[in-house]
């Protein structure tokens, strides 16, 4: 439905770079593509997933200019020359990120058609709180907030599992965070959530 | 979806000079542009983006008041020190609205003009005054549980969806707009206007008339944002609220009351406030405001349950803030 022209208009071009996961493209875009469009079909990075297309579900999660946003509602036109990183760059070569081994550790999927989001926003909650980001459970808005369950689950709130593994999800962006010394959990706390 | 044109203004009169003729739509983040033009509702012609504009800083201007720019990002918005710590009914509120994702995307103007989530409204099969006037309201004795319960007519009876006006509406916020005669400074209470016989216009704005700014005066008493939604996150207020509260050896010297869900604006709970200033600092004044202003609800088959929650709201917020808890 959503590429179907029942107008009898002309569709309009543009023509613009974006970088992703490093590499330069220049590309001339229908201006009513999404950036998820443009990724997956165009680019071949079928990573981001379409969900909902509604900026509902967070399957198409994907990181522009250093924060995580909905690739479905983001048209392609309007970020000419901005650096995208997508589940495809999140490993450093060979090496799964901190944050992508924990979802291996933990088994923080099933069916894993969200995961790819669910990644990319977990990377980013992760920057978010290590700059001290306030979420609508932190106590209080002017502190510095503590990374625990319930503030993660708030801050993955636009990531839907329908297989239900938010509580391996949970568990793998505690972990990470743990790593990454992110919000004051320590590292024996997060060890001791491993083996618990 | 139609094809559009895109534009892209560098500066304020190049944004007005680019929205003449035909039908032109500012686009900020797109959260929700983008999704009505997908479902068809919002058919542009041509897209102005105005995301690059010079709008994208907060001036603190002294004892905690604020100068937001419209480009700022909701999360920056969220984020901001001064924000957090003079004003944190406005953290609490846009950091309640969307997901992270959506609030790195939405700017503070495009906030402010979302439309309604009405489901007749977004649903281009169906009749809708504020899509098609003329052509009905099927909400009022259809599924209408998360409509209005004040200021409604028979015309239309969706709800504002915004948690941050909300907040900007009790903290007495004003919006800077850049028109075809010039600027002009509003008030956040004149720009909002309830359906009347025109239910099609949500706000008080010309044609191309451009959001550059919002304007917060000092608070200096404590604020608080509560949201009532039927699950924990990531979904739209039922019953909201925005509060602040002055209290001296006992008694209210000064308070705020605005609510969220209740009515086709942010809803300035005015009689509430009559009631509560000077009374003293207790839960019987608080039931008392929230009764004065509920007086005037009309609610509709399927959303009474608004009342007591709007009610409860009102006075657990302000025992709260009373108590300073």
């Amino acid at each position: 439905m959503d590429s179907v022209n029942i107008s009898g208009d002309p569709p309009v071009t543009a023509e613009i770079t974006l970088v992703v996961n490093g590499t330069e493209h220049r590309l001339a875009v229908d201006t009513r593509a999404s950036l998820l469009d443009v990724l997956r079909e165009r680019l071949g990075l079928t990573g981001s997933k379409k969900g909902c297309d509604h900026g509902q579900c967070g399957a198409c999660t994907i990181i522009v200019g250093g924060r995580r946003a909905n690739g479905c509602l983001a048209l392609a036109v309007a970020h000419d020359g901005a650096e995208i990183v997508t589940v495809e760059g999140l490993a450093d070569g060979g090496e799964l990120s901190p944050l992508q081994a924990a979802f291996v550790e933990r088994d923080a999927f099933q069916c894993g058609y969200c995961t790819p989001g669910q990644l990319c926003a977990a990377t980013a909650l992760l920057d978010e709180a290590e700059r001290g980001w306030p979420s609508v459970v932190t106590a209080d808005v002017a502190a510095e907030p503590e990374l625990d369950e319930d503030e993660i689950r708030e801050r993955l709130s636009g990531n839907i599992c329908r297989c239900g593994a938010y509580v391996n999800i949970v568990a793998a962006v505690q972990d990470a965070a743990a790593r990454q010394g992110v919000a004051g959990r320590d590292e024996a706390d997060a060890r001791q959530g491993v083996a618990g | 979806m139609r094809p559009f044109t895109y534009e892209r203004a560098e500066t304020a009169d190049e944004a007005l000079a680019l929205h003449a003729g035909g039908d032109v739509h500012y686009l900020g983040g797109g959260t929700n542009l983008v999704d009505l033009m997908r479902l068809g509702v919002a058919r542009p012609e041509r897209l102005v983006d105005v995301t690059r504009l010079p709008f994208d800083r907060i001036e603190t201007t002294g004892d905690g008041g604020l100068v937001i720019g419209a480009a700022v990002r909701n999360s920056d918005l969220a984020a901001d020190r001064a924000v957090r710590e003079h004003h944190p009914a406005l953290a609490q509120a846009v950091l309640s609205g969307a997901s992270g994702q959506i609030r790195n995307q939405a700017t503070v103007g495009g906030n402010l003009l979302q439309r309604t989530r009405c489901s007749y409204f977004q649903n281009v099969t169906k009749p809708c005054n504020k899509r098609e006037p003329g052509s009905g309201c099927p909400a009022r004795d259809g599924e209408h549980h998360n409509h209005a319960i004040l200021g409604h007519t028979a015309n239309c009876v969706a709800t504002h969806p915004s948690d941050m006006a909300v907040a900007l509406l009790a903290l007495d916020a004003s919006v800077r707009i850049r028109g075809r005669a010039g600027e002009r400074v509003i008030r956040l209470n004149d720009f909002y206007r309830l359906p009347g016989d025109d239910p099609a216009r949500d706000t008080t704005l010309e044609p191309g008339d451009l959001v550059t700014a919002v304007e917060v005066p000092p608070l200096g008493m404590p604020s608080r944002y509560r949201k009532v939604r039927e699950r924990a996150s990531f979904a739209f207020a039922l019953v909201s609220i925005a509060a602040a509260l002055d209290v001296e050896d006992g008694t209210i010297r000064g308070c705020r009351v605005a609510l969220g869900g209740v009515a086709h604006r942010p809803w300035r709970a005015r009689r509430a406030e009559e009631a509560l200033r000077g009374a003293p600092a207790t839960e019987t004044s608080y039931l008392r405001a929230a009764h004065a202003e509920m007086e005037n609800a009309h609610p509709l088959r399927g959303n009474r349950y608004k009342v007591q929650l709007a009610t409860n709201l009102i006075v657990r917020t302000l025992s709260g803030l009373g108590d300073g808890s």
